[in-house]
């Protein structure tokens, strides 16, 4: 009987499990074990750390890398402050169908494909483009513009791409707040900036943390929206490791890069996470 | 009105109307709440009591009419800056912070300095009967207990009115019944103004120095609880305070003294003094309270009543104190709703067992016919 349910529980879990050590323990395992490997001649390896020495010696992938994370936290901050007001209003002052449209609209940017997404705002921002001709139609400015290939566009990018991962989990953690908690609030003399410093943010914490764990882990390993719209400048770490698998076939350092930015995006979530005293298990639960 | 006749009142309502589109909420209600009094709004729920509460709190904009607190009309000021609070059906206690933290955020709102505010957050808990609740989490604490903090976080603010919106809905009986005797000390306590709207009528009765009734966005009456249920002033008061045998019958002649009323199940009836403008061919609803039935095994016990008659005990309903007897009249087959004295000589009553029921016709009480009476 015993050995019975043992089994069933085995065959339960065997799904999660396979999928846990296929897609994810046996890979890194894999790409531990060869960042670690340093080529000393044609198919003659070696155990050591040259590949991370590597990182740390060559100042163009340490900026590049710190770079990436700086611009990840920015459009993490950037998509919550649009993202809040935007969600705010679909769960509290929004009612019934203006609600379930406003719901919508958030959503269907990712009916297309990234790419698709990404080319929308490239026809917009390029130099022959909508906002451009707009600008030269409208008399502001006498010779085309280019929008593209700057830090400014890659942020844009960022923060259209993850707006819904920010919106939803905030929706959700303010619709769970009672009206009459905001009302109580008002009642007991609070303004409209203390009832949203004490009793709002307070309540949407975990909706918070955990939608910006998730744009920041987004914007961290994007590939697409920086290439695309920061142009050969963009210097986004994911295009270093692109460029070692793809490009120069180093899979060595490529994983070393990988492991890097793995650690990187854990110390980051780890500090976020320490700052705002929040636990992982509290806002993903 | 003179000045001091405003000042002695905290609360007044002129003429208050609110309408949603098309529905009329609040039609034309004007109240006076004096000075230190516990002042209940009872009525079924979608009566429009909620929304009377709401328009004082300043939660919602009158479309006509004034309120005015302490004789000063408040429609143009802000919820955030009225001298009134509120405590909400779920009390809407912030989770987010402590007991203490709670107590005094109205209080951080104005600015105090810290000492200060520890100093009558402390006071208050102590005057609510939980000095060592401040550092407590709010989920810590007793259905009664977040009571009392949600009236402490009101009180420490010194409102000229306290508004209570059915708080003790989320209570279980015997804790209800523990809160209605606490929250009357708290309010001769703290002798502040309280308006408290309810739908349940012993906490209403219980509490209030005055009880407004109210029906459809109207108030059928203003009185205190004793007026209210010995003397109502419309059929809906009448089936709504109290429990009442009713009867529907025609008016066949009026007199100074009252009516004989012959009801549709053919029981006559002699009804008391009648107030409103009613005359013969009118119909009516007559209520009789269980407890003004005088009940005996002969019919010499009740010969004296102005109504009087014979039938069949059907049920005992027994409930204590309480307790109950369904009597089937002979002549006419209508069933009466008789509360059993306590002394012992009905203790036996059984199903089936003659008995003879009187009540003096100042106890039936007459009403022009309505089909919305407060009777669920």
């Amino acid at each position: 009987m015993a050995a019975g349910r043992k089994l069933g529980v085995l065959l339960l879990m065997a799904p999660l499990l396979l999928w846990l050590s296929t897609l994810i323990i046996i890979p890194h395992i894999n790409m531990f074990m060869l960042s670690l490997s340093e080529k000393v001649d044609v198919r003659v390896y070696e155990t050591g750390i040259a590949n991370y020495m590597a990182f740390v010696e060559e100042p163009l992938y340490w900026n590049t890398f710190g770079r990436t994370a700086i611009m990840s936290i920015a459009a993490t901050f950037l998509t919550l402050l649009i993202g809040f007001p935007v969600a705010y209003y679909i769960a509290k002052i929004a009612k019934g169908r203006l609600r379930a449209t406003l719901f919508l609209l958030c959503l269907v940017p990712f009916w297309v494909s990234e790419l698709v997404r990404t080319f929308g705002w490239m026809i917009l921002l390029r130099e022959s483009g909508i906002l451009s001709g707009f600008l030269q139609w409208s008399g502001l400015v006498s010779g085309p513009v280019e929008f593209l290939y700057n830090d400014a566009a890659i942020m844009v990018g960022l923060v259209y791409t993850s707006m819904l991962f920010m919106v939803v989990p905030l929706v959700t953690t303010l619709d769970s707040l009672d009206d009459s908690m905001i009302e109580a609030g008002y009642d007991l003399g609070g303004s409209g900036y203390s009832i949203l410093r004490e009793v709002v943010i307070p309540h949407a914490m975990p909706g918070i943390v955990s939608g910006c764990i998730v744009v920041f882990m987004l914007s961290l390993g994007n590939y697409l929206t920086p290439v695309l719209l920061g142009g050969k400048d963009s210097l986004w770490f994911t295009e270093q490791i692109y460029a070692q698998f793809i490009t120069r076939f180093n899979w060595e350092q490529g994983s070393a890069f990988g492991f890097l930015l793995l650690l990187l995006s854990s110390l980051i979530v780890w500090a976020g996470l320490k700052l705002s005293g929040q636990s992982l298990s509290k806002t993903m639960g | 009105m003179s000045d001091s006749d405003q000042l002695s009142h905290d609360l007044e309502c002129r003429h208050v109307t609110k309408s949603f589109g098309d529905f009329i909420a609040v039609k034309d209600v004007s109240f006076t709440v004096p000075k230190g009094s516990f002042f209940s709004i009872l009525g079924p729920s979608g009566c429009g009591k909620t929304t009377i509460m709401r328009m004082i709190a300043g939660f919602l904009d009158t479309s006509s009419g004034d309120i005015l607190i302490k004789g000063r009309s408040v429609l143009d000021v802000a919820p955030n800056r009225r001298p009134v609070n509120m405590v909400f059906q779920h009390l809407a206690l912030f989770p987010m912070m402590d007991v203490a933290g709670n107590i005094g955020y109205g209080l951080r709102r104005r600015g105090l300095p810290g000492p200060e505010i520890a100093k009558k957050v402390g006071a208050v808990l102590e005057r609510v009967g939980l000095p060592d609740a401040g550092p407590k989490n709010i989920n810590q604490l007793s259905g009664g207990q977040k009571q009392r903090v949600a009236i402490a976080r009101c009180m420490v603010l010194d409102p000229d009115v306290l508004l209570l919106d059915e708080p003790l809905g989320a209570l279980d009986l015997k804790l209800r019944d523990h809160m209605k005797v606490e929250l009357k000390k708290l309010q001769s306590q703290f002798d502040t103004t309280f308006v408290y709207i309810t739908h349940d009528q012993s906490e209403a009765l219980v509490m209030s120095d005055q009880i407004a009734v109210m029906n459809k966005g109207e108030f059928e009456q203003v009185g205190t609880a004793h007026q209210l249920y010995y003397d109502p002033a419309t059929a809906f008061v009448a089936g709504f305070v109290g429990d009442s045998n009713r009867w529907r019958g025609k008016i066949q002649t009026r007199n100074a003294k009252g009516a004989k009323v012959s009801a549709t199940d053919g029981l006559a009836i002699l009804a008391g003094p009648i107030s409103q403008p009613l005359s013969k061919g009118d119909d009516v609803d007559i209520f009789v309270r269980p407890e003004s039935i005088v009940i005996s095994f002969d019919a010499k016990g009740v010969g004296k009543f102005d109504n009087n008659l014979q039938g069949t005990v059907e049920a005992v309903l027994f409930n204590g104190a309480n307790s109950r007897t369904l009597v089937r009249e002979t002549a006419t087959g209508t069933q009466v709703d008789v509360a059993l004295p306590q002394t012992g000589e009905f203790a036996e009553l059984t199903p089936g067992t003659e008995v003879h029921l009187g009540w003096g016709r100042a106890q039936a009480r007459c009403f022009a016919a309505s089909d919305d009476v407060g009777v669920i």
